[in-house]
């Protein structure tokens, strides 16, 4: 049975009590695509790709590795050696695109799949996985790499987006004309968060306030088992018109198209022209997360289908076929995956482990009495058990 | 010293604040023009301009998650939630996004941010306008939690909860903020989260905080008409706990009698009955008894005053704790 683009004539029976009309989610008229799924360019009325062949170069690299990444630690989370994956398969050109679009002075502000904006912020894989592995909450130094914290509870992002941008309209870095002062932000999150109370209310916020923000959504079609009509009955990009900026549609599986199109909506936002809200229309190849089971909820055909999409593949296919890129550029490129993947892999196994007491120190920035005797309470008794293992190994007793 | 209402004196510590640090931003429905709602930020706006004293659009969620935004940017803002049942919408973003930002980052992300919430009951309103939600705060990790009872503490503790590299729910108690005080702007403060002994005495100790206060003062001026000297003490930091000031007086009254307008199941008054009994057990005469709210929602307003602990219930329960 074949497949369309549309959600409107997916197979599936809808389920008991759900509306039967469901307006049209995709409209290929409305996506800006500047590479073809076959690696043939495009042009479009408004948006071009201003990068060199060097740049479509390093996307390839940023896509191919940060892919390389993810296999690695969803391999990892099969081995047991991380507690849950988030699977980025299938979004890096939507995250890499955009990623690439961002000065230094701008920040973002995250989902947990954004591993490969990650990637181009220059946080260090590892930083991922030990949060997945369980050795922390996320600890590379947001500040510094101007990456923010992974958020968890969907689309509360938006608003720290939205209030960090306000901070920079204080700090008078918007609209000076200076390209080396004036910032934006971006507030990353997926389709599903677009039905939370936050994201709309951050709508709602950056345009009141003009903010310098730009609201990526990655539409990936699904929220772990909804499908985005469940979220919407209009396209999502659609939705910017009702609180009062622009919103576009952009091939999330397009690198050149996403880059066009952040690169313009940041640029808007530098320049004092307030928010943008960019959809980049992708999907996510992978499951939920590694919990999760997809083949109970959406057919092969579809997985099938978005394959022939993939952002990857039409890179690599507009290279070879411009003869931009030789061969050694490829293999190159898979020796460098390969050894970044075995990198990765030893130094998550040798993460070292937080201890329970040093975490009484994170709470508060001046640590509260009760919580200094809890931590020195928990202290004490902590090392009870340290001494009785001691003293067992000391005498060769066993337990 | 200045003669100043509570709202005044809370006035005058915002302006302070806004004085001191140019990073000190305001946000709230109804702040800027108006002066909310209480008129506690009141010419605050005309004064420090729309990008320091901003007006909200009418969404709790945001002023708190916008304001997580600016903190990281390094601001500090001093949010207001405009009424007690108004913050829900705002839980998520301070107990999952405020609490947690620095534990999460390992300290690297701070969060000096103050929520300002006029609460409590007794000003005639209707639903949702006369809660006490300090128990939720108190009990969420990363969060302090305060509240003034009179004008003199209004000002020097609103000034130090912005001063505070850590995020403080800041209780105002609503139907304190007309009455008025002494206040001395170049006075030495006590620290923000110290209690105080408001009235010594030696028969029974009774613990209050934010609009209790002057009820409990009230009830230990009319049981010294009939020879009882009740201690009240002013607990004004509800996280972290003074319990050394707290301590101190069990020990020597050996009863304890704790009050607060919230409902009494698992509220301030649970922890600190479990806090006084571990610290001071052989120092106890009767068991540390409560007077508070009743386990229903916030009644009615025409029924308000019997569900709200008065002098007559403070000093029946007081009667019991002697009893022993």
């Amino acid at each position: 049975m074949l497949v369309s683009d549309g959600p409107d004539d997916r197979t599936q029976p809808p389920a008991t009590g759900v509306a039967p009309a469901v307006l049209p989610v995709r409209d290929d008229a409305e996506l800006v695509q500047l590479l073809t799924p076959e690696g043939e360019r495009r042009t479009h009325p408004d948006y071009a790709f201003a990068g060199s062949d060097e740049d479509v170069r390093g996307f390839y690299r940023d896509m191919l590795l940060s892919r390389r990444v993810d296999a690695e630690a969803t391999a990892l989370q099969r081995q047991g050696e991380l507690g849950i994956w988030a699977s980025s398969l299938g979004q890096e050109a939507a995250q890499v695109g955009s990623g690439r679009a961002l000065l230094t002075q701008d920040f973002v502000f995250p989902t947990y799949r954004e591993h490969g904006v990650a990637w181009t912020r220059g946080v260090d894989p590892l930083r991922l996985l030990a949060m997945f592995r369980g050795v922390d909450h996320g600890t590379w130094d947001a500040l510094e790499t101007r990456f923010g914290p992974y958020a968890i509870i969907i689309g509360a992002q938006a608003l720290h987006a939205t209030g960090y941008a306000m901070g920079i309209e204080r700090d008078g870095l918007v609209g000076t004309g200076d390209p080396a002062r004036d910032t934006a932000v971006v507030g990353y999150f997926g389709d599903g968060a677009t039905s939370q109370g936050d994201v709309n209310e951050a709508f709602i916020f950056a345009s009141s306030y003009n903010a310098p923000v730009v609201f990526f959504c990655q539409n990936n079609q699904w929220a772990i088992s909804e499908p985005s009509e469940r979220q919407s009955r209009i396209p999502l990009y659609k939705r910017a018109s009702g609180f009062g900026f622009p919103g576009v549609r952009v091939d999330g599986n397009d690198v050149l198209a996403v880059h066009a199109v952040t690169t313009a909506a940041l640029e808007r936002a530098r320049s004092g022209n307030g928010p943008t809200l960019i959809e980049a229309y992708t999907y996510r190849m992978g499951a939920h997360t590694t919990s999760d089971d997809p083949s109970k909820y959406r057919l092969a055909d579809e997985l099938e289908h978005w394959r022939l999409k993939d952002p990857i593949a039409r890179v690599r296919a507009y290279l070879e076929a411009g003869g931009l890129a030789d061969e050694a550029f490829f293999t190159g490129l898979e020796a460098e995956a390969d050894a970044l993947a075995t990198k990765l892999r030893a130094d998550c196994l040798a993460l070292p482990e937080p201890t329970l007491a040093e975490t009484f120190d994170w709470v508060y920035a001046e640590q509260t009495p009760y919580l200094q005797a809890q931590q020195a309470a928990y202290t004490e008794y902590a090392a009870t058990f340290e001494d009785e293992a001691t003293a067992l190994e000391g005498t060769g007793g066993a337990r | 010293m200045t003669r100043l209402t509570m709202a005044k004196a809370l006035n005058a510590g915002l302006r302070r604040a806004l004085e001191a640090d140019p990073k000190v931003v305001l946000a709230g429905e109804d702040i800027g023009k108006l002066g909310g709602v209480f008129r506690v930020t009141e010419g605050l706006q005309k004064d420090f301009g729309e990008d320091r004293v901003i007006d909200s659009p009418l969404a709790e969620s945001a002023i708190v998650g916008t304001a997580v935004g600016m903190a990281m940017r390094g601001y500090r803002p001093v949010c207001e939630i405009q009424f007690d049942g108004f913050v829900y919408p705002a839980f998520d973003q301070i107990v999952s996004q405020v609490a947690k930002l620095r534990y999460r980052t390992r300290g690297a992300v701070a969060m000096p941010m103050v929520i300002r919430i006029p609460y409590g009951g007794g000003i005639g309103a209707v639903e949702h306008h006369s809660e006490s939600p300090e128990a939720y705060f108190a009990h969420t990790p990363g969060l302090k939690v305060v509240t003034c009872s009179n004008p003199v503490d209004a000002y020097w503790m609103m000034q130090q909860a912005i001063a505070s590299d850590d995020p403080v729910i800041f209780l105002e108690p609503k139907r304190r903020y007309h009455e008025k005080g002494e206040v001395d702007e170049s006075a030495t403060p006590v620290p923000l989260h110290q209690a105080a002994v408001v009235r010594p005495g030696r028969d029974v100790t009774v613990l209050a905080y934010g609009p209790m206060v002057k009820t409990c003062l009230d009830a230990a001026t009319a049981a010294a008409d009939e020879g009882r000297d009740l201690e009240v003490i002013d607990l004004r930091s509800l996280s972290p706990l003074d319990m050394a000031v707290v301590a101190e007086s069990a020990q020597r009254t050996g009863r304890v009698v704790v009050v607060h307008e919230a409902p009494l199941n698992l509220g301030l008054g649970a922890e600190l009955a479990a806090r006084v009994t571990e610290q001071c057990f052989y120092s106890l005469e009767a068991p540390v008894l409560r007077v508070g709210g009743f386990d229903t929602p916030y009644p009615p307003s025409k029924i308000e005053d019997g569900y709200l602990p008065d002098l007559d219930r403070v000093l029946d329960m007081v009667d019991r704790s002697l009893a022993y």
